[in-house]
C-alpha cells in the first residue's frame, strides 16, 4: 500500500537520523538537506538509496539534484512510489 | 583416438603466505592539489577522507615499484624468487601494451621462468588476481603465485578536473599465494556490469594519437561519474561483501579485519554501517594517506595493517575490490 505524506516524512526522518545523526524531530518539510540538516551531496546519495528501498521508488541521479528540501523528497516519493 | 590424460594434482587449498608494498617517496598533500583546482583541504577531506597521497617520480616505474613490493612479499613468505611459479600483474597504468610487464618484473625479481601475464580489472584487479592464483594452486599449475597490483595513476590524472584530481595515488602491493592444508581463501564473489562501463573510463583511446595531430589532443586521463559510482559502491558493493561472507560461512562477528578497496573513506564508512560490522573489526583506512591506488590498494592496506600491528597473522579479513568496468571481487581470507 502506498505511504501517506506523513508516513514518508516519518520514514525520511529516520533515514536522515541514521545517516547524518540529525534528531528526527528536526527533519521537517521546509528544511534544506545541505543547509539545515548536514546532509552533503554524498550523504544525500545514501539517503536516496535508503529511501528507494523503504518506499519502493526509483530516484535517478539526475532527479536527486532537484531534491533540495525534505518537502521536495516527500513530494517526489509520493508521486513516484510503486 | 581419445587418449587418457593424466589429471593435474594441486594443493587441497590455498593461502596468502606473504605481503609486501611499495609507496613512492614523494608525498603530495591536498595543498598541492589546490594549485590546480578550485577546492579546499576541508572539502577534499570531508568528501573523500584523503589528506595525502604518494606520486611516483621518474625512477619509480610500474616495474621498479612492482619489484620492490614483490620482493618484499616473497621474503615475507619465507621463499626465494626461484620458488615462484607464476606472476600475475594487475594494472591499468602500464603504457606499453606488449609484452606484458609481468615478464619483465618476473625477470628482475630473479624468479626463473614462471608463467607471467598482466590482467586488466581496474580496482578489482587484486581480487581477480587472487582468484586466479588460488585456482592455479589448487589445480596444480603453480605451487607459489605472486600477485601484484601496481598503478601510476598520477600519469592518468587530469590535475584540472575537480572531480578526480585529488583522488588518485601511485604504488604497488603484492602477495604470494601458496598451498595450504586448511581453506584460507574463501569463495570469490565477482562479476562485471558492462552497462556501466562509461561511469569510470579513460577519456580517449590511445589510437587517437595515431589518427590526429597529437598537439591538438589532450593526453588521456581517468574520468568518472562520481555520484553514480558512489551510489553503486555503497548500495551494490555492500551486498557483494555480504555475499562473500555468506559463501565463506563467516559471520561479521568472526571477522578481525575489513580491507575494502581504498577509493573513498565515505564509501568505507557506509559499507561498515550496511554490513553492521562489530566494533572489534579493524577497518583499513589507508586511503587517508595513500589515495586511491586502484589494483594496489588492498595489498597496500593489508601490508600496513600487519606492519602497524592493527591486524596480525592468522586474522580473518573480508576484502572487496570494485571499480572501472564496472567490475568487482570480494572474498574472505586468512591474513599472512
Ligand atoms: C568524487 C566525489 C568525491 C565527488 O563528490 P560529489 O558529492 O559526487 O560531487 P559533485 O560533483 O556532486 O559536487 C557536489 C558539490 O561539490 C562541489 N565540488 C565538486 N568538486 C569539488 C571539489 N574538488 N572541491 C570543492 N567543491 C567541489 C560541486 O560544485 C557541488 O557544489 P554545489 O552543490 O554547490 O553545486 C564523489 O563522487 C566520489 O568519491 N565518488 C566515488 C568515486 C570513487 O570512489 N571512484 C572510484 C571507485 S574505484
Amino acid at each position: 500500500m502506498a505511504a501517506t505524506q506523513e508516513e514518508i516524512l516519518e520514514g525520511l526522518a529516520e533515514i536522515v537520523n541514521e545517516i547524518a545523526g540529525i534528531p528526527t524531530e528536526d527533519v521537517l518539510l521546509d528544511k534544506s538537506f545541505t543547509d539545515d540538516l548536514d546532509v552533503d551531496s554524498l550523504s544525500m546519495v545514501e539517503v536516496v538509496v535508503a529511501a528507494e528501498e523503504r518506499f519502493d521508488v526509483k530516484i535517478p541521479d539526475d532527479d536527486v539534484k532537484n531534491l533540495k528540501t525534505v518537502g521536495d523528497a516527500v513530494d517526489y516519493i509520493l508521486k513516484h512510489q510503486g | 583416438m581419445t587418449a587418457k590424460i593424466k589429471p593435474s594434482k594441486g594443493a587441497p587449498y590455498a593461502r596468502i603466505l606473504g605481503v609486501g608494498g611499495y609507496r613512492p617517496t614523494r608525498v603530495v598533500p591536498n595543498e598541492e592539489i589546490l594549485k590546480h583546482i578550485d577546492s579546499s583541504d576541508e572539502w577534499i577531506r570531508s568528501r573523500s577522507g584523503i589528506a595525502t597521497r604518494h606520486w611516483a617520480g621518474p625512477d619509480e616505474t610500474v616495474a621498479t615499484m612492482s619489484v620492490e613490493a614483490g620482493g618484499k612479499a616473497i621474503a615475507d613468505a619465507g621463499l626465494s624468487p626461484e620458488q615462484i611459479g607464476a606472476v600475475i600483474v594487475s594494472t591499468v597504468s602500464h603504457f606499453k601494451q606488449t609484452p606484458a610487464i609481468a615478464t619483465e618484473i618476473a625477470h628482475l625479481l630473479g624468479t626463473g621462468k614462471p608463467a607471467a601475464f598482466d590482467i586488466s580489472a581496474g580496482c578489482a584487479g587484486f581480487g581477480y588476481g587472487l582468484a586466479l592464483a588460488k585456482g592455479m594452486i589448487t589445480d596444480g599449475s603453480a605451487e607459489h603465485v605472486l600477485v601484484i597490483g601496481v598503478e601510476r595513476l598520477s600519469d592518468l590524472t587530469d590535475l584540472e578536473d575537480r572531480a578526480t584530481a585529488f583522488l588518485f595515488g601511485d604504488g604497488a602491493g603484492a602477495v604470494v599465494v601458496g598451498p595450504s592444508k586448511e581453506p584460507a581463501i574463501g569463495p570469490t564473489v565477482w562479476g562485471s556490469e558492462g552497462d556501466k562501463s562509461d561511469t569510470i573510463t579513460q577519456t580517449l583511446p590511445w589510437d587517437v594519437y595515431r589518427d590526429q595531430d597529437s598537439a591538438e589532443v589532450r593526453y588521456p586521463a581517468l574520468r568518472q561519474e562520481g555520484q553514480a559510482v558512489f551510489r553503486w559502491a555503497v548500495y551494490e558493493m555492500a551486498k557483494v561483501a555480504q555475499q562473500a561472507l555468506d559463501e565463506a560461512g563467516v559471520a561479521p562477528e568472526d571477522l578481525d579485519a575489513f580491507i575494502p578497496h581504498q577509493a573513498n573513506m565515505r564509501i568505507i564508512d557506509s559499507m561498515i554501517k550496511t554490513l553492521k560490522l562489530p566494533e572489534h573489526v579493524t577497518v583499513a583506512r589507508d586511503v587517508e594517506t595513500t589515495g586511491n591506488t586502484s589494483a594496489a590498494s588492498i595489498p597496500l592496506a593489508m601490508e600496513r595493517l600487519l606492519a602497524t600491528g592493527q591486524a596480525k597473522s592468522g586474522d580473518t579479513a573480508l576484502v572487496i575490490g570494485f571499480g572501472a568496468g564496472l567490475v568487482y571481487a570480494a572474498t574472505v581470507v586468512t591474513l599472512p
